[in-house]
């Protein structure tokens, strides 16, 4: 038989019967469109959350006291390990490829600005940390390059502490108190919203060294290098722990790139997904025991039909491929209405939800697609060998 | 053109055996015009099946066209099925969502004929049985003598030299049925070898050789004489 007259004969029969054939399709189209809306949504996250953590920059790589294999702030609490200082920080300084280092502290203080005061998040920075951060002053300018011991008591406030303190008036050159101390404001940084709960706007940044002696503090939390985006990230992070271990002694810190974080979470998100997907498989499955129901009643009532095509010379393989051909039929046109209902309501969830992200990416629409066809082939195949395997003279006595 | 020699066919319905043919011989030469009748149960329909390669014997060889029929694979007796035999049923068996014209096509299709090479086939089959204008229209939409008509057009399509008729007018009103018989005999005159199995004694007289059946055994096998 030819494959055109094939399909038409195959599609002749969900054509009759046009009421049937579209709820038992509608069964599968809500199937896939469950496992593309859920995927969707999973991949949005999936890319959300990994947008969360680039917006650091890429070509940073993290060095943290203690040794932990979770990426975090460890701190010093292993009375073992030896504090990461500013002058471990200096000496990474003298890698090639490094283009800056910047060292972190970060701590609670009250700020105040004539009777106007507020606790917030202080930082300890240099001068890099807007490459680290990926974060611009909107006016005035940043910390400038100097030792971090012997800084000058300069800060720069965030958006929202600015927007606190000083309202509409112009901050820059005016004192503030931090923890007690004078500050004069160099510079206000722009606004950089929340990341996962934690408000970055509303921060103060002062020198690293005065912040150590603010908080009463040994080492550093946190040692950014930042290296030249064409340099190999493992080659950069092993000259690192080089250096480090060359001065304490042994590995007591962890160094993280930003490819080892970047892949962990990936990994969990993909899982994410994955998860999410098999939860809109369930129903993909059960609008496939649909199309088996509606495959083997179809069969029963087209006995004499089998019984005419054996008689006419059809084979028992044309009668098996013909409905294999019907049961995948039907499910094909199930899953592409099931892509539109999928990937229209994952747009229309992206429209109304803003704050929800998704993306349909091409590769899953196939793959969805392709999913549906493998659904109708495995429920038509029971249906079709019964249909096959009936004897041409009983079928045809049927009517 | 058809040679059965000691052909037996036995069912076994649940542990009893029923020997629906008993020890069949029969020779049919091309262009013959055969009715067989008989009582209900008298083994006519299971030697219909057996001819019509639906069935197969339990012992016995059949050959059809110098072919060994009894030894051939499922495959391959569909396939002779396809090219060498046209089946006529008493219920017609159109297949409902198809016209008349897709129903004619059908056997072509299966067998795989191009389209350009199906259409005329098909029209020249629907307008010798003066079908053509009905060519568009559904089963439901047809008449009885109409369907008959039609699936007398779908058995000959594929030009097979023997024609198998089951009641063909055991359906039908008198008028329409003896349409339907001219036409078989029409087809008969071209050179179709012509089975019919019938209750229908005024029917299976028209016949040129005549078989009765009782009990799975021929007991008569009259040739007419050309009056």
């Amino acid at each position: 038989m030819r494959g055109r007259d094939f399909i038409r004969l195959s599609t002749s029969a969900i054509v009759a019967h046009r009421m049937r054939s579209f709820l038992t399709a509608l069964g599968i189209a809500v199937g896939i469109g469950a496992v593309v809306l859920l995927t969707s949504v999973g991949e949005g996250i999936h890319k959300f959350v990994l947008a969360e953590f680039t917006q650091f920059g890429t070509n940073i790589i993290a060095i943290n006291p203690g040794v932990t294999t979770t990426h975090g702030v460890s701190g010093a609490v292993f009375n073992t390990t030896r504090p990461l200082t500013l002058d471990d920080a200096d000496a990474l300084r003298r890698i090639p490829q490094v283009l800056g280092v910047t060292s972190f502290v970060q701590g609670n203080a009250e700020v105040e600005h004539g009777k106007l005061g507020r606790s917030v998040t202080v930082f300890g920075a240099g001068a890099q940390t807007p490459d680290v951060l990926q974060l611009r002053p909107a006016i005035g300018r940043f910390l400038p390059d100097e030792d971090p011991r012997t800084a000058r008591a300069f800060a720069v406030l965030g958006s929202k502490l600015r927007d606190e303190l000083f309202g509409t008036q112009n901050p820059l050159g005016e004192n503030v108190r931090i923890g007690g101390e004078r500050y004069r404001v160099i510079g206000v940084m722009e606004s950089k919203g929340q990341m996962l709960g934690f408000d970055l706007d509303d921060t103060v940044y002062i020198p690293t060294g005065r912040a150590l002696a603010m908080f009463n503090r040994e080492g550093v939390m946190e040692i950014d290098v930042l290296y030249d985006p064409e340099a190999n990230s493992a080659e950069v992070a092993a000259q690192i722990k080089r250096i480090l271990i060359a001065r304490h002694g042994f590995e007591d810190f962890t160094v993280t790139t930003q490819d080892d974080m970047l892949e962990t979470l990936g990994g969990i998100l993909d899982i994410l997904t994955l998860a999410v997907g098999a939860l809109g498989g369930i129903s993909l499955v059960v609008g496939g025991v649909g199309i088996l129901t509606i495959m083997i009643i179809s069969v029963n009532e087209r006995t004499g039909e089998i019984g005419l095509l054996r008689a006419l010379g059809a084979s028992r393989q044309q009668v098996l491929s013909l409905f294999i051909g019907e049961a995948v039929v039907l499910a094909s046109l199930g899953g592409a209405a099931g892509l539109i209902l999928g990937v229209g309501g994952a747009w229309l969830l992206g429209a109304t939800i803003p704050a929800l992200p998704t993306h349909t990416p091409l590769s899953y629409v196939l793959m969805a697609e392709l999913l549906a066809a493998v659904v109708g082939l495995t429920a038509g195949v029971i249906p079709a060998r019964r249909a096959a395997s009936l004897d041409p003279i009983e079928a045809l006595r049927s009517e | 053109m058809i040679r059965l020699t000691g052909i037996n066919r036995i069912f076994e319905v649940g542990d009893e055996k029923v020997h629906a043919l008993n020890d069949v011989d029969l020779d049919v030469g091309a262009g013959e015009y055969l009715s067989i009748m008989g009582p209900s149960g008298s083994g006519k329909s299971t030697l219909l099946n057996l001819l019509g390669l639906l069935d197969r014997p339990t012992s016995g060889t059949y050959y059809l066209d110098d072919v060994d029929a009894s030894s051939l694979s499922e495959d391959e007796r569909a396939t002779l099925r396809r090219d060498k035999i046209g089946f006529v049923f008493q219920f017609f068996h159109l297949i409902p969502r198809l016209t008349a014209f897709e129903n004619v096509e059908l056997p072509l299709t299966l067998a795989g004929v191009e389209p350009a090479e199906r259409r005329p086939k098909v029209e020249a089959a629907l307008e010798s049985l003066g079908l053509m204008p009905r060519a568009a229209h559904r089963p439901e939409q047809l008449s009885g003598g109409q369907r008959q008509r039609v699936a007398i057009a779908r058995a000959t399509i594929m030009d097979p030299p023997v024609l198998l008729a089951d009641e063909p007018t055991g359906n039908l009103d008198s008028a329409s049925g003896s349409e339907v018989i001219d036409i078989l005999e029409e087809l008969n005159h071209r050179g179709i070898t012509l089975l019919v199995v019938t209750h229908d004694e005024a029917l299976g007289k028209r016949a040129k050789r005549r078989i009765h059946m009782v009990d799975g055994a021929i007991v008569e096998d009259v040739q007419q004489t050309p009056s």
